[in-house]
């Protein structure tokens, strides 16, 4: 963390209330995005205990399962979700706008320009944390190897349809957000912390309630500082020891689980029992009755723990939709539309699930493209938002300067071009050796300079221009800094790769020459019992 | 002071009707997180409930665990151990036998010996455990020890501790076995709940250390075995965990811990964590043993929320994350901080103090020329309020 976070940090703590970090919003968010709010069992992987999930602030769905152990009710609760989510995802499917795209032709082995598709806009998932990225994730890997019966009609417990495919996008999705700066799957609390720091530390932070507490100007009663509005929402307990504010989730506060969870999951089980024994229509109708009621209090039970942390994840984004887009995020949103428009296409070119683990090459590929993100969304943010740049400022990586003169020379060798010196004065301290290469932006491209020399008076240091004047003798119109100018310079690259257009690696569909990856896996093997 | 004269001091500080928390484990391997902690160290050692402690000092700790978890913990371990521990047996050769000398032959379905080791109290189990494992190792046979009891001295009592299972193979050599409920997924797991386990194994690797010390031929493996379920099915995957690095660095802290008698004697006279006395005495007894308060706490020490209190009152940066405290330098406060940002302390030839003005200025100057958008936003952000937490 840059000093300037933590000066934030220790502010919020003084005012009681987050401070910023950002002055503008560093992610895309789309117009419409499905927020998901899941619950897991307690001690079982991938036992999906509930969810609160929609596109509509004001009527979520609500999905439950009433006995996490029993198959039957967990893929009842996966096609539930597969029938929410997948027309979500699909809808933008085939909203499309054409595009370029540098390919290799398999014949001659040339690169050329192909036309190809790609959807004008993608869908959103928001989740409450980062707990929750890594549980789409879990369900993505528990989902995609599942057969339905369709698939493979021998198959042992076969799943309900789309369950597989499901699994698929939740794992596209779960590994997009490793993707520095990706913003197709993201978690509200990452949301939060990027753009405010509360006067708690970063581990604190995790909590949902209490991260939103510290920035939201309108949270706490009357005269509360953000500072205690955040210990209630982490502490406060009722009469019946139940948090005030239920975690954030997947996990479930294990007081809810022992006092409430489990015993209306025992209800629920008494009278599964009680209905199966019954001798007749009448008794049945009565245990029926009780099983109906069993079943509405677990899911009104869910309900209650899951509603604050869905209302905590909208208010979220309406603080963050506060925040005017960052110039850049749309350029890292076009990725993500790539990034969605490649899996439609390896999904719609009847290709296998994504294999459990990635070969040696589809590995190196991914881990260098996230770096090349990351250095890229440094650039970015810091480039969209001066907050940032002062960061970069105070390393030595950038600085902001007064052009004091301008003197014209040419490059020598056969075609002279302009090679401007320009002379600056700045206060801050960049880390600048012999010719090092700067950059500034100049209508949203970088143009190179290299330092020459410092002058003798303290902070005033000449500059050579080197690129983007146009090629003739005479500079291009504007394109050399003029006498009194302020200009921000960096000593990072502002592009860290070719075009903003390109695909990633693992967008690329084995049909236009991505690798097919690994020939499909065997389904998990399944155990007979109902107890994971 | 001699041995006896310290247990009466530790149990004067628990109070005198109060038996020593057995140490288990887990809280020793815990001591090895916040190795800086006095305060730890000693509740601890002296064996006091740090859990009741915070609840009487008003700040109860949020730990506790779900029956389902804890259902679903034993269901797992009785299914790895069923039919004479003939699948762990399995797992274990399959995982670890290949580097077994000549006589390693492997396990034969049922034949491994599972020795009872039920006893009376916990230095009889213990006893009997170190029996168990002087006849096995004489034996030369597969045995499986089920539930051992392993006796470890801390701070000058003994800590009784009960690892999972603890293996002996013909050629005399100890695996400990530790099985865990979270799932191992595509042949890896968490690697925070691997890290926690492999610390606690090797609280186990040294207890057993002790014992095999004084049987002839024995030797304690480094690595453990790490039992969890496999994917998403009740069936058990294992790998093997070297626990190499956390072994020494649990003996360190515990060769530390042994100074307790000093942490003690520094204690004003008649100083207690009796939790039956009020709430500030108690208070005042815990402040007297220095703390070191980390976010880290929170999620292995019982007084958390207690020492963060104290911390966040007196303005400590640490309470904010060791990180923000590393940048700071010799300020520890927070007041501190902010009057050498803002120039009103602090010596600007120190490079702390100069680079805490310089980024004040930057930050000043960034949020001055984006003010207006700010203050947009809050304007924005207000309209849709009402969210309760
Ligand atoms: S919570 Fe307090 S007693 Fe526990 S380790 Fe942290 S500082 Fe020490």
């Amino acid at each position: 963390m840059s000093l300037i976070s933590t000066l934030a940090r220790l502010d919020a703590v003084r005012s009681g209330r987050a401070q910023a970090l950002a002055t503008v919003r560093h992610r895309h968010l789309s117009e419409r995005p499905m927020v998901f709010v899941p619950l897991t069992t307690a001690g079982e992987a991938g036992a999906p205990l509930g969810a609160l999930v929609g596109t509509d602030r004001d009527t979520p769905r609500l999905l439950a399962v009433t006995q996490p152990r029993d198959r039957d009710l967990r893929f009842a609760f996966l096609a539930e979700l597969a029938e929410t989510v997948l027309p979500y995802i699909d809808g933008y499917a085939d909203d499309i706008e054409a595009a370029e795209r540098n390919e290799t032709d398999p014949e001659t082995g040339k690169r050329v320009k192909v036309e190809v598709e790609l959807c004008s806009d993608a869908p959103q998932l928001i989740v409450p944390s980062r707990a929750g990225i890594e549980y789409v994730r879990l369900l993505g890997r528990s989902m995609r190897f599942r057969r339905t019966a369709e698939q493979d009609p021998d198959t042992p417990y076969p799943a309900p349809p789309h369950i597989p495919l499901l699994g698929r996008w939740l794992t596209h999705y779960g590994e997009r957000a490793r993707v520095p700066g990706s913003s197709l799957l993201l978690a509200a609390t990452d949301l939060l912390g990027r753009h405010w720091a509360t006067g708690q530390s970063s581990l604190e932070d995790q909590h949902l309630g209490a991260l939103l507490a510290w920035i939201d100007p309108t949270s706490g009663e009357a005269g509360e500082s953000g500072a205690e509005a955040a210990l209630r929402a982490e502490l406060e307990r009722d009469g019946d020891g139940q948090l005030v504010c239920p975690p954030a989730g997947p996990a479930t506060d294990p007081a809810f689980d022992n006092k409430l969870l489990a015993p209306a999951i025992d209800r629920y089980d008494r009278a599964r029992k009680a209905l199966a024994a019954a001798e007749d229509g009448l008794a049945a109708d009565a245990h029926l009755g009780e099983l109906a009621a069993a079943e509405r209090h677990i899911r009104e039970l869910l309900a209650a723990q899951m509603r604050p942390t869905w209302d905590a994840v909208w208010r979220a984004l309406d603080l963050l939709r506060g925040l005017p887009e960052g110039a850049r995020a749309a350029d890292r949103w076009t990725r993500d539309r790539w990034s969605y428009t490649g899996h439609r296409d390896r999904v719609r070119a009847g290709e296998p699930p994504q294999p459990r683990r990635d070969d040696a090459v589809t590995a190196a590929q991914k881990l260098a493209s996230r770096e090349t993100a990351q250095a890229q969304l440094e650039a970015q943010e810091a480039l969209d938002d001066p907050l940032v740049m002062a960061g970069r400022r105070l390393a030595g990586e950038a600085f902001t300067s007064e052009v004091l003169d301008v003197e014209m020379t040419m490059s020598e060798g056969k075609r002279p071009s302009p090679r401007p010196l320009v002379t600056v004065r700045t206060d801050d301290a960049p880390h600048l050796g012999e010719r090092t290469k700067v950059y500034r932006s100049l209508d949203g491209r970088p143009q190179t300079a290299e330092f020459v020399r410092y002058e003798e008076e303290a902070g005033v240091l000449v500059l050579r221009v080197t690129d983007k004047m146009g090629r003739g003798k005479e500079p291009a119109p504007g394109s050399v800094p003029e006498k009194g100018e302020r200009i921000c310079w960096t000593l990072f690259e502002h592009d860290q790769r070719g075009g903003p257009q390109l695909p990633d690696p693992e967008a690329t569909p084995w049909t236009h020459g991505g690798p097919p990856g690994a020939s499909a896996e065997r389904p998990d093997p399944v155990t007979a019992e109902d107890i994971l | 002071m001699p041995a006896t004269a310290l247990r009466q001091r530790l149990a004067e500080l628990r109070g005198p009707s109060v038996a020593p928390l057995p140490l288990d484990a887990r809280a020793l391997a815990a001591l090895a997180a916040n190795p800086g902690c006095k305060r730890r160290a000693l509740l601890d050692g002296a064996g006091v409930n740090k859990a009741a402690l915070a609840t009487a000092l008003g700040s109860p700790s949020g730990f506790g665990q779900s029956q389902f978890a804890f259902m679903r913990g034993n269901a797992f371990e009785a299914r790895v151990k069923a039919d004479g521990g003939t699948e762990l047996m399995r797992l274990l050769y399959e995982r670890m036998g290949a580097g077994a000398g000549p006589g390693c032959e492997p396990p034969v379905a049922g034949e491994t010996h599972v020795p009872d080791l039920a006893a009376a109290g916990p230095e009889g189990r213990a006893a009997r455990t170190a029996l168990a494992l002087r006849e096995a190792t004489a034996a030369g046979m597969w045995t499986l020890l089920d539930h051992p009891m392993l006796a470890l001295e801390v701070a000058g009592s003994p800590a009784y501790l009960e690892p999972d299972a603890v293996v002996v193979r013909p050629d005399g050599h100890w695996s400990v076995v530790e099985i865990k409920s979270f799932p191992m997924i595509d042949e890896s797991a968490d690697a925070a709940k691997v890290g926690a386990a492999a610390r606690q194994a090797a609280v186990y690797v040294l207890a057993l250390e002790r014992v095999a010390a004084k049987v002839a031929g024995a030797r304690v493996g480094h690595a453990v075995l790490l039992v969890c379920p496999k994917d998403f099915s009740n069936l058990p995957a294992a790998s093997v965990v070297d626990v190499r690095k956390q072994r020494s660095v649990t003996r360190r802290q515990l060769e530390r811990l042994t100074r307790i008698e000093d942490l003690a004697a520094a204690l004003p006279e008649g100083t207690t964590f009796d939790v039956d006395r009020p709430a500030e005495e108690l208070a005042a007894a815990v402040e007297a043993v220095e703390a070191a308060y980390a976010p880290e706490c929170l999620a292995a020490c019982e007084l958390a929320f207690h020492c963060r209190a104290k911390a966040r009152a007196v303005g400590a940066v640490g309470a904010l994350g060791r990180s923000v405290r590393g940048e700071l330098g010799g300020l520890t406060t927070i007041g501190e901080v902010l009057a050498a940002a803002e120039g009103t302390a602090g010596d600007p030839a120190d490079p702390t103090v100069a680079a805490l003005r310089r980024a004040a200025a930057l930050r000043t100057e960034a949020l001055r020329a984006a003010a207006p958008t700010g203050a947009e936003a809050l304007a924005g952000a207000r309209a849709g309020a009402g969210v309760r937490c």
